[in-house]
């Protein structure tokens, strides 16, 4: 391995663990999160839980939760760094690259951990089934791939703005559109009981989605860490 | 030999001028104190000297010998202690010294870290979380976290803010033992701090 592309492991993975590190001290997100995901379950359990609802309705209830939990606590560990005043002294002494990746690496773990705890929660809570994991659990991991890869761009950006809470809702909306239609329309699929081969075009479209969106925000960050 | 060099530096905030037509240039073994009332700019031209602010108009540039730094380059020589200036609450101070010098590509051993926290008078406190530190101690430790890659530009904002006297000691030994080798730059209103300065840069005339 180059040491440039060596160097760039090394400080991204620095940035990720004083990430976990922050987060396992202060666990600030991760109660956000984990709190707006059990809540949102819990009400939609109680309402709709056992009314036969069908695949369709089901695939977007559980998106819904994801979306939100994930609005609800991945501006965190940009937010954190403005709000404590240690962005600045990171700007100095971090590149970009590092920075991002370090970010956009510990968004993922964050919202992956999220979907372990809800989706058997939801399974538990619904009366949805599942006959066949592996591609509902494919669309997840996509899915969530997706969700980081746009939102953790964004939250960089209104990271420094003032009003940034309402920001985030805004900014990150427009651009998680595509890919939660498709999540929603693969996963009612899936739900539906049908195979790979009828998801494949939305398999395409959840692997290309966030390959171009983390090449699109490697480029643009430079500028927002910088400027 | 390391250079830094402004030219025309100007940063307006809305319809409020803050620097205006700023020029300096300083290379290493040369100091210059940034004076002028509260609110002059002294702090908005420190942070647009360190790239961390860009300049309404003009240019700030980095140098080794002849050749240009990039931002990358000259961010891992500058030292920055300032009372804006954060560290990570919920980290020790070694965490925050290790972190701070893996992500600015170097790499401090724990006999450097010893070395550190015994310049700055914090001894024995290294694995406390900062967030237990007073605002004194916050301050002493941003030295060490200045100062552990023995950098080649030394930023001072308000150097002694929050310092007893020990510390204040601390700071003016500190800036005898690296002046030879730094650009120094220190922004104050204190004339004890800007008389050991070489230049001074009055703002807000």
């Amino acid at each position: 391995m180059p040491s440039s592309n060596a160097n760039l492991v090394t400080r991204s993975l620095a940035i990720l663990a004083k990430d976990i590190r922050l987060e396992l001290r202060s666990r600030h997100a991760l109660n956000a999160i984990l709190l707006f995901a059990v809540s949102t379950l819990s009400v939609v359990s109680f309402s709709v839980g056992q009314s036969g609802l069908g695949p369709h309705v089901l695939a977007a209830l559980y998106w819904v939760v994801i979306f939100f939990s994930a609005i609800a606590g991945l501006s965190h560990s940009f937010v954190r760094e403005e709000e404590t005043g240690t962005g600045l002294l990171l700007r100095l002494k971090a590149d970009p690259d590092p920075v991002y990746l370090g970010k956009f690496f510990f968004n993922l773990m964050l919202l992956m951990f999220i979907a372990a705890v809800v989706t058997p929660l939801f399974f538990a809570f619904t009366d949805a089934t599942l006959e066949q994991p592996a591609p509902f659990l494919t669309i997840t991991c996509l899915g969530i791939l997706g969700l980081c890869a746009s939102t953790t761009i964004v939250a960089a950006i209104i990271a420094r703005a003032a009003s940034r809470g309402a920001l985030f809702a805004v900014l990150s909306f427009p651009l998680l559109i595509p890919v939660l239609l498709v999540l929603v329309r693969a996963s009612q699929k899936v739900l539906d009981g049908q195979s790979w081969g009828e998801i494949a075009s939305e398999i395409q479209f959840l692997v290309a989605f966030p390959v171009v969106m983390i090449v699109g925000s490697i480029l643009l960050f430079k500028f927002v860490w910088r400027e | 030999m390391f250079r830094i060099a402004a030219e025309n530096l100007t940063k307006r905030y809305e319809h409020r001028w803050v620097l205006k037509d700023i020029s300096l240039s300083l290379s290493t073994g040369e100091s210059m104190a940034v004076t002028g009332p509260n609110g002059s700019g002294k702090s908005t031209l420190l942070k647009t000297l360190l790239h961390l602010e860009r300049p309404t108009k003009g240019d700030v540039r980095w140098f080794e010998d002849d050749r240009e730094l990039d931002q990358s380059e000259s961010g891992r020589l500058v030292g920055f202690v300032a009372p804006y200036v954060q560290l990570y609450d919920q980290l020790s101070a070694e965490e925050n010294l290790k972190f701070f010098a893996s992500v600015g590509h170097g790499n401090v051993t724990g006999k450097r870290i010893d070395e550190l926290m015994e310049m700055v008078g914090l001894e024995g406190r290294a694995h406390d979380l900062v967030g237990g530190y007073s605002s004194g101690m916050k301050q002493r430790l941003k030295y060490a976290v200045a100062l552990q890659e023995h950098p080649k530009f030394l930023f001072l904002d308000e150097p002694t803010s929050n310092l007893d006297d020990s510390g204040r000691k601390i700071v003016r030994d500190i800036v005898e033992v690296v002046r030879a080798e730094t650009v120094l730059i220190i922004a104050t209103n204190e004339p004890e701090e800007y008389a050991i300065a070489q230049q001074q840069c009055q703002l807000g005339d």
